[in-house]
């Protein structure tokens, strides 16, 4: 089953051709990772998926995306794709404001008010970002005095109280030391049972070990796309070849 | 070579140290000056509620001065405020470079800011008090005064939305929330205490206004009854008494008064900036 169908996408940030006529399915319920260099356009096309490339300056998109058959640039409203499509951005971004009304922020935008269900949606969403245990008794202190790591599993955990379909994750865990990366990739891990998940790294071995497919980007192209096991032990470009051997990037 | 250089950072420490110290000390001589000369004629009949010739009562210029600054903030901090918000999340964004009219209001306000208050007191005079028929009036000096402490109220809002980092509103953006909710549930709250800094300065250019006012607000020394009517705020106050030269004394004390008030303007400003902050 395909959540995102890409086709003949081509972006440009003013005459920055930054995306060249891309082409992807993306599987459900598994985790697919984009590798490549700085500026080969794989957070470019992340954003693409949920519009969030539409605040950008003079940027120009073509070509279809399609979420579950459902046309992403026609008349979709963009904050109930944002809604369905959720986001983890590279530098951990708490609000400035406590644990709990940074996690009930999302469902609040969506309507829901009720205190009882509030209290419900930030106890799951914690949980499942296996963060509850650390935070269950500091709900009411600010979001800013948590760690770099606490902080980053606190943007899983809101990005996935408005219960989305889709996680998209920029890099994150550039920003990390090793061992909040390590929590955080067993925690994409045990997600992806129930997400979708498309991840952005410049960790090599980071997309070997937690996704199921990779698509490598140069150049604002997709040059190899298919299971992380053989494009790691038999890649079929040479270029891609050369990049994770580390010859190059 | 190394001595001298060694001598002559020991000399620009010393400068840089000096300058510190003398704006420090020009500040406590000022106070001190103003409280040796004022604390001796603090006496309970200058609160008395009602001004007379033999009293000369700060009370009523007191509230009035309290009055003033409520009205003048009131009528200013909304307007500066929007359109802040306005020229930092609407109109600067989507194009590379600021556009034209963002460029004409920044010019406009930075030009409004630069304009002697005794020119405000001017237009204040020819524009509300006798084009519109206000007469000398609390209202037509907080019209004034509004006008003239508006830049200030939009700069340091416009400053201090721009300070709010960007991936506050992509985080936002990103959870399905649309663009006024992401400007007033999270942009706003976080640029708050730079808002209220900016407040708390317009707050003092009110409190320490007079060539605006005189023309504008009249100087009846009384407590007004209804924004129709003139008042003179504690600034005004000591103008009036020093320059009749009859109560130089009541004048210090008026200035100590003054001096009180403003200090714990500050420091309730500063501590309510903090909570904000803090609690955020």
């Amino acid at each position: 089953m395909k959540c995102f169908e890409i086709e003949k996408l081509n972006l440009h940030y003013g005459d920055f051709h930054a995306l060249k006529n891309i082409c992807m399915n993306i599987e459900k319920e598994n985790i697919t990772s984009f590798i490549g260099p700085s500026g080969c356009g794989k957070s470019s096309l992340l954003k693409t998926l949920n519009r969030m490339n539409d605040i950008a300056e003079g940027c120009r998109i073509s070509g279809d995306v399609k979420l579950f058959g459902e046309d992403v640039y026609g008349d979709m409203d963009v904050n109930m794709l944002r809604k369905r499509v959720g986001m983890v951005f590279q530098k951990p971004n708490p609000f400035p404001m406590s644990v709990y009304d940074n996690i009930a922020f999302g469902p609040r935008t969506h309507g829901i008010k009720s205190k009882y269900e509030l209290d419900k949606i930030v106890e799951k969403a914690l949980q499942d970002a296996a963060i509850w245990n650390e935070l269950k008794d500091r709900l009411k202190k600010s979001a800013l005095g948590l760690s770099g790591g606490q902080q980053q599993r606190l943007c899983i955990a809101r990005a996935m109280a408005v219960s989305p379909e889709i996680l998209l994750m920029d890099e994150p865990t550039s920003a990390l030391d090793p061992i909040s990366t390590g929590k955080i990739e067993e925690l994409l891990l045990h997600l992806k049972e129930a997400y979708s998940i498309i991840i952005v790294t410049h960790n090599m071995q980071q997309a070997a070990r937690i996704s199921d497919k990779t698509a490598f980007f140069l150049f604002g192209q997709v040059i190899e796309y298919s299971e992380t096991e053989s494009m790691f032990t038999m890649p079929r470009d040479k270029r891609t070849e050369d990049y994770i051997t580390g010859r190059f990037g | 070579m190394k001595l001298k250089n060694k001598f002559y950072e020991r000399i620009m420490a010393m400068l840089c140290w000096s300058a510190a110290l003398s704006s420090v000390l020009a500040l406590l001589f000022i106070v001190g000056f103003i409280l040796v000369k004022g604390l001796p004629h603090i006496k309970p009949s200058l609160f008395s509620a009602a001004y007379s010739s033999d009293n000369v009562s700060l009370m009523p210029a007191l509230v009035s001065t309290i009055i003033m600054t409520f009205m003048s903030i009131l009528l200013a901090v909304p307007l500066g405020m929007f359109a802040a918000i306005y020229l930092v999340e609407y109109a600067g964004r989507g194009t590379l470079r600021a556009n034209k009219s963002v460029m004409l209001i920044r010019i406009t306000a930075e030009t409004l800011s630069g304009i002697p208050s005794i020119v405000y007191g001017l237009f204040g005079l020819l524009f509300f008090v006798s084009f519109l028929d206000w007469k000398f009036s609390m209202l037509a000096g907080a019209f004034t005064l509004a006008i003239m402490i508006l830049p200030l109220i939009m700069r340091s809002s416009e400053e201090a939305l721009l300070a709010v980092p960007d991936m506050y509103r992509e985080g936002a953006f990103g959870l399905g929330a649309g663009k006024l909710r992401t400007v007033f549930r999270i942009v706003l709250p976080s640029a708050m205490p730079g808002i209220l800094a900016g407040i708390i300065l317009a707050t003092g250019r009110i409190v320490g206004e007079t060539a605006a006012l005189v023309y504008t607000a009249g100087t009846v020394a009384q407590i007004p009854k209804n924004p129709m009517q003139s008042a003179r705020t504690l600034s005004v106050h000591m103008y009036a008494l020093s320059g009749e030269g009859l109560h130089v004394n009541e004048g210090y004390a008026t200035a100590v008064v003054l001096l009180v008030m403003v200090i714990i303007l500050n420091i309730a400003s500063a501590k309510s900036a903090k909570k904000l902050a803090g609690g955020a």
